[in-house]
């Protein structure tokens, strides 16, 4: 089996992404609002000081000037972190960006419990949610550094608003960085099971299908970084083949990929889904790995449902 | 000669705020996390409040007349928790778990976990609201005391920190007190360079606050301009504190780049001997 790929950082990527879009669009255009150091719009911003503007600590009206530069036909860039861009801005984005199909990309950083000690005020366990319920976003959420650069460079070239969700935390290398929107990435093929997971919780489940394998057991490993659009026929397809998905997201299981997978399976394929990620509770400070066990996303957890999973199906005893 | 008796008091304030201020390089260094230099910068401010003007008792942190105070600005946590172990509400040995998985401390202040937080914060713009509420909380209830909300200057370029000083001017809460940590920089850079907010005094003024300027470093000052309020009876007041982020450790003053970033070992030692007395701090 292969290793994961060492680790990277997601924000890195993008601000690296930034500059060569901005290279290739003399309009493009980025906007920040206070944090260009943490989101690294900074360097664009000092490739490109006259298409930079650092607003200032104004999330929602960020998300209006973007809109207003973006109605010209300009492609416009927006960071902050999670709980502000999604959170503070959301009916900002709702009507100036959506509203208007502005041509908006919101990517924004500190998605999660793994912002880590600045506690429960910031760990942003409910943007996916919140995104994918806004009619006309498309929502990606990046497993690595490689798929963050693809998805910059898909998104630059697809009109629309879009939200984007990082980590604060490098994370392992899992995917050739073919991301394309719309799309599940298969990253292990397999019978007995399918993972469906995002974001850093991708590489728990391709720890799964790895110690899984040594028994026999063949587990299929989804990226769903396309949360929307979503690829129903990937899952529906796993639903049929697999029997049984087992969903990872550091992200509330309320509004998450999970109640989406079940959802869709619910509609086109019922098989039982079982749902990993943050339960109906605020984060709090702490160690950020540390904080995916507490809140029950650990290894261990993960195994005792894949295990509960392939029981149902006797798969295994 | 004879000292004045204020003298000494100011000097005993300048103490305890050292104190509080080797505290917050203690926490945020073991911590490996945090932001010192909002922290310093308000330290004065806090302990004028915590220690002087307001009226609150340890023994009895839920006293209904107690004096309420809400650090908006909320990443300055740390200087408020040091205020608050040294003033008696938790014991100072508590400190070093500041960000730990399972402490009281939470990065930003938890009202849940540390009954002596009046409100949480963290994201901008929304304590000085909360304060504008408990103001009016208290005129319903018929109870005079005051209620203080500390702002920071980035604080001020957020939309809800105008909408909320408009409450507080709209509604006349004489019991409320606007503090800004005016350090002249945030996260970036400095605040007049990002999206400037001068004249910052001519805007409480619009906004019917009595409005006072001050050097938020100057005990006496600070002192001064609290009691005023106190003694206002026909609308709120702001108080304009010029300060300098990083306030008290020579490489950290006027830095942006010690916003939200801990320090070293070395830094930390280097940070304790410019605060009174060197010391060697654990290793992390
Ligand atoms: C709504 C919101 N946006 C962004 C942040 C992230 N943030 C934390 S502190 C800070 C800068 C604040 O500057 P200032 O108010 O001047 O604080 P101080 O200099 O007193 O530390 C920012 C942008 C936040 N906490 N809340
Ligand atoms: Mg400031």
């Amino acid at each position: 089996m292969t290793a994961l790929g060492p680790a990277a950082s997601l924000r890195d990527a993008y601000g690296a992404a930034l500059v060569e879009l901005g290279e290739r669009d003399p309009g493009l255009v980025v906007l920040d609002a206070d944090l260009s150091g943490s989101t690294r719009t900074q360097l664009f911003g000092q490739r490109f000081p006259d298409r930079f503007f650092n607003v200032g600590v104004m999330e929602p009206t960020m998300m209006s000037i973007a809109a207003g530069l973006s109605l010209g036909g300009r492609t416009v860039f927006a960071s902050t972190f999670a709980v502000f861009a999604a959170g503070q801005a959301y009916n900002f984005v709702r009507q100036s960006v959506c509203y208007n199909r502005a041509n908006v990309k919101i990517v924004a950083t500190h998605g999660g419990l793994l912002v880590g000690g600045d506690g429960g005020t910031h760990q942003m366990v409910e943007d996916i949610g919140l995104m994918r319920g806004l009619p006309g976003m498309t929502v990606v959420v990046p497993s690595d550094a490689a798929t963050t650069r693809a998805a910059t460079f898909a998104l630059a070239e697809r009109n629309g608003p879009a939200y984007v969700r990082l980590t604060r935390e490098s994370l392992p290398t899992v995917t050739d960085g073919s991301f394309r929107i719309g799309r599940a990435a298969e990253l292990r093929s397999g019978n007995d099971l399918t993972v469906v997971a995002v974001g850093a919780l991708v590489a728990r489940g391709l720890e799964l299908a790895d110690d899984l394998a040594r028994l026999g057991i063949s587990v299929r490993v989804l990226d769903a970084a396309s949360v929307k659009p979503f690829d129903e026929a990937a899952i529906l397809k796993a639903a049929r083949e697999t029997g049984a998905i087992l969903v990872l997201e550091e992200h509330s299981v309320l509004t998450g990929v999970g109640a989406l997978v079940a959802a869709v399976t619910a509609e086109g394929h019922p098989v039982p889904v079982r749902r990993i990620g943050v339960p109906d509770l605020f984060g709090e400070s702490g160690d950020p790995w540390a904080l995916l066990d507490r809140f029950g996303m650990s290894m261990q957890r993960i195994r005792d449902e894949a295990w509960d999973l392939l029981r149902l199906r006797g798969r295994v005893e | 000669m004879m000292e004045p008796p204020r003298t000494a008091d100011v000097a005993a304030l300048e103490t305890t705020a050292r104190e509080i201020r080797r505290d917050i390089i203690r926490m945020t260094y073991l911590a490996g996390s945090g932001h010192p230099g909002g922290s310093l910068s308000v330290t004065d401010l806090l302990t004028a409040l915590l220690f002087r003007e307001m009226r609150i008792d340890p023994e009895r942190p839920t006293w209904p007349d107690r004096d309420r105070l809400v650090l908006s600005k909320g990443h300055a946590a740390p200087a408020l928790y040091a205020a608050l172990a040294h003033r008696g509400f938790l014991p100072r040995a508590e400190l070093a778990t500041l960000r730990r998985l399972g402490s009281r401390l939470q990065g930003h202040a938890d009202r849940g976990k540390l009954p002596a937080i009046e409100a949480s914060t963290g994201c901008l713009g929304q304590g000085i609201g909360m304060a504008v509420g408990m103001a009016l909380d208290a005129r319903l209830a018929g109870r005079s005391h005051m209620v203080y909300a500390v702002l920071g200057d980035g604080e001020c370029q957020a939309g809800p920190t105008w909408e909320a000083l408009m409450a507080g001017g709209h509604y006349r809460l004489d019991r409320l007190v606007v503090l800004l940590d005016r350090n002249g920089l945030e996260t970036d850079g400095p605040t007049e360079a990002i999206m400037g907010i001068e004249p910052i005094a001519d805007k409480f003024r619009a906004f019917r606050y009595r409005t006072v300027e001050i050097d938020g470093h100057d005990f006496p000052q600070i002192l001064d301009a609290l009691a005023e309020a106190r003694s206002r009876t026909d609308g709120p007041t702001a108080i304009v504190a010029r300060t300098v982020k990083g306030k008290g450790v020579s490489f950290m003053e006027g830095k942006s780049a010690w916003h939200g970033k801990p320090p070293s070992k070395s830094e930390a030692e280097r940070a304790l001997a410019d605060l009174g007395s060197p010391e060697e701090v654990p290793a992390r």
